[in-house]
């Protein structure tokens, strides 16, 4: 089974590596931020697979923790979308 | 020896029909007009594959906090999912960025 789970996986990178494409023409910021959504999922998925191909169990604490960091991502660009930087607020001369 | 057969051909059935999913949620990605399609692609299709990932890797799995424990994984991964979508497109609505509709 072990081939079966390998294999997937790197099924599963190729297909990332066609989401890069929507990172690349955009158009907007939240374009890209959908694309790191789906690193966060798929990536989970090829750690879990490879836990099960090489039958190593801490790479399944690694898959839980991207899960946790793909959210942390997608709230630090909202919260950063919502409030400017404190160098891109209007300044009063 | 039939059982694990079973077992096995399960399994593969679950991956198989899991990388489907993620290859219409990538495919989505790609080709919906604006974010919220996207979005739409993206949240469903691939929280399913993963689910079904998911379920093929318990039916390989003999102990219960094991199964638990990718259970777990996938709801954190749901739960990350809904929130983080709403997210987004609250925001691009805020921004301004309206809806595509059929022209």
């Amino acid at each position: 089974m072990s081939w079966l789970y390998s294999l997937a996986a790197w099924l599963l990178v190729v297909s990332l590596l066609f989401g890069v494409v929507r990172i690349a023409i955009g158009p907007s910021e939240a374009d890209r931020m959908v694309t790191a959504q789906l690193f966060g999922t798929t990536g989970v998925a090829i750690l879990l697979l490879l836990a099960y191909s090489v039958q190593s169990r801490p790479i399944i604490d690694v898959a839980l923790v991207l899960a946790v960091l793909a959210v942390i991502a997608i709230v630090a660009f909202v919260r950063r979308v919502r409030q400017p930087l404190r160098s891109e607020l209007p300044t009063d001369e | 020896m039939t059982m694990e057969l079973l077992l096995d051909v399960l399994t593969a059935a679950c991956i198989l029909g899991s990388l489907v999913f993620f290859l219409a949620g990538t495919v989505g990605l790609l080709r919906f007009p604006d974010v919220y399609n996207r979005l739409h692609a993206v949240t469903k299709a691939d929280n399913l594959g993963l689910g079904l990932v998911v379920l093929g890797l318990c039916l390989q799995t003999d102990s219960l906090l094991r199964i638990v424990e990718l259970v777990g994984i996938w709801l954190l991964v749901l739960l990350g999912g809904a929130t983080s979508a709403h997210l987004i497109s609250h925001t691009s609505l805020r921004d301004g960025l309206v809806p595509w509709e059929r022209p």
